[in-house]
């Protein structure tokens, strides 16, 4: 299955976010939902399982200037095999302009067993853009060994490179479950918060979790490994990631 | 292409570039309790070679071959930014360049006619792959050498590490290597194919674990080795 959807936001004359364009196709719908405050909400609804091995879902998202958007889906993903051989992908590309915002944090990617997926994300940010994206990846269902999973996630801040991120688990990842990768570990993931009006915090570490400061700009990682998926998502809530840190480490 | 012996120089553990002070993060994947024996050391080998290993023969093989080119000011400075957006890690961040600022000392005072000039002015060092790149260029090895030299370090680094930390055999430690040989040179070919690609597409392959175990190491007060 193929499918390419795409989301425009833009503002209008009165200063609010509205949806210039907004359009997907199964299995890859989009549907704006009644949001609090500024900005727009909308939901990525799975419109069929998978994606399965020799899906390509592509999504594209624009943000302009000033504009605030997020993104959620509204269940997990679950990478499962398809024909033998053949590798499921999904490409999410997102530019987000001066003074706008995207909050991208959808339901975790979970890798069944025999799966081949690739999730490729390119993220631009403009000097001045906000960004908060997060990767939650959990390793096989329930007692389940993953299949072969790759994430890629490379960001850009004012045309520089700031994250650079291949993560990969499963059979053909050597060493992935040992303990230089994973250390067992059936969970992981991380929070990038790119936010030129923070103020900059050091790097903190507590258990498995971190908070670490990135080299490219007003930008910070949480990264962390868990036991299990809901753990990992205490972890990387984007309210409360950094006070737990901050609380118990510190800093 | 460079001498047998020029290339074993390079890959020697005792070459003065200050590479028994650091263990590849196996001192805080000790103190943690995850590698405890021989069995979990060649997991964590294995990891580190497709991870830290591979990215860094990459970049070293990538600095190398950029090193006679006209525009290499620039293209390291590159390469530079484009190392430092892997390495999410503060603590490892600052760990490659005070490598890469012990091999620069090396590097110029060994080859005093060669200029090192053109690499990135980072307060606290270049990033050790970009150094050793053009350390490699002055003895004449070729991107694919280089990336040898940086994956054998990855492994061999950790690994006298491990007989320090853990007490083990340094025959069975050894032999763990020689049975990793064929992986290692496996992943310096690689990585130095994916030099040849433009900067961003070089590898990235990341290790959570390894990111934050090298945070906690850095807040130590005590420890044997720098890294």
């Amino acid at each position: 299955m193929r499918a390419t959807a795409r989301l425009v936001a833009r503002v209008d004359r009165r200063g609010q976010t509205v949806l210039a364009e907004l359009r997907g196709e199964s299995p890859l719908l989009l549907r704006q939902v009644p949001a609090p405050g500024g900005g727009v909400t909308v939901y990525v609804v799975g419109g069929a399982a998978g994606p399965l091995a020799g899906d390509y879902l592509r999504l594209d998202v624009e943000v302009g200037p000033g504009a605030v958007v997020r993104v959620h889906t509204v269940a997990a993903s679950v990478a499962l095999p398809g024909r033998p051989d053949a590798v499921s992908r999904t490409l999410v590309r997102a530019t987000v302009a001066e003074r706008a915002a995207l909050t991208w944090l959808p339901e975790q990617l979970v890798a069944a067993a025999g799966c081949a997926h690739v999730a490729d994300s390119r993220v631009a940010v403009a000097a001045g853009g906000t960004l908060h994206w997060r990767d939650e990846l959990i390793c096989g269902r329930h007692g389940e060994r993953p299949g072969n999973i790759e994430i890629n996630t490379w960001v850009d801040l004012d045309d520089r490179p700031l994250l650079r991120q291949s993560l990969a688990v499963g059979p053909n990842a050597a060493g992935w479950a040992g303990p230089a990768v994973l250390a067992g570990a059936s969970a992981t993931g991380s929070l990038l918060i790119v936010d030129p009006a923070r103020p900059a915090q050091s790097a903190a570490v507590c258990g498995t979790r971190a908070r670490l400061p990135l080299a490219g700009g007003p930008a910070t990682l949480w990264s962390a490994t868990a036991p299990d998926a809901h753990t990992l998502r205490e972890y990387l809530e984007p309210d409360s990631a950094m006070d737990t840190i901050a609380a118990s480490a510190g800093g | 292409m460079a001498t047998p012996t020029m290339l074993l120089l390079l890959a020697d553990g005792r070459f003065p570039a200050g590479a028994h002070a650091h263990s590849a993060g196996l001192e805080a994947a000790v103190a943690a309790g995850r590698v405890t024996d021989l069995t979990t050391l060649a997991e964590y080998l294995s990891g580190r070679l497709a991870t830290a290993g591979l990215v860094a023969a990459a970049f070293a093989a990538a600095a190398r071959g950029v090193a006679w080119s006209a525009g290499r000011s620039a293209a390291l400075a590159r390469l530079d930014a484009e190392l430092d957006a892997r390495t999410v890690s503060p603590a490892q961040r600052s760990v490659s360049r005070r490598q890469g600022r012990a091999l620069l000392r090396a590097g110029r005072r060994i080859w005093p006619a060669v200029t090192f000039d053109d690499l990135p002015t980072a307060a606290d060092g270049p990033h050790q792959p970009l150094v050793l790149g053009l350390v490699g260029a002055a003895a004449g090895l070729d991107p694919g050498q280089v990336a040898t030299v940086a994956a054998h370090a990855t492994v061999t680094g950790a690994a006298s590490a491990a007989v320090r930390l853990l007490g083990l055999d340094p025959y069975q430690v050894q032999g763990l290597l020689v049975r990793l040989a064929a992986t290692c040179d496996a992943t310096a070919a690689r990585a130095a194919r994916a030099a040849e690609e433009p900067p961003e597409r070089l590898p990235a392959a990341a290790a959570p674990l390894a990111d934050i175990h090298a945070e906690a190491h850095a807040t130590w007060e005590v420890r044997l080795f720098a890294s």
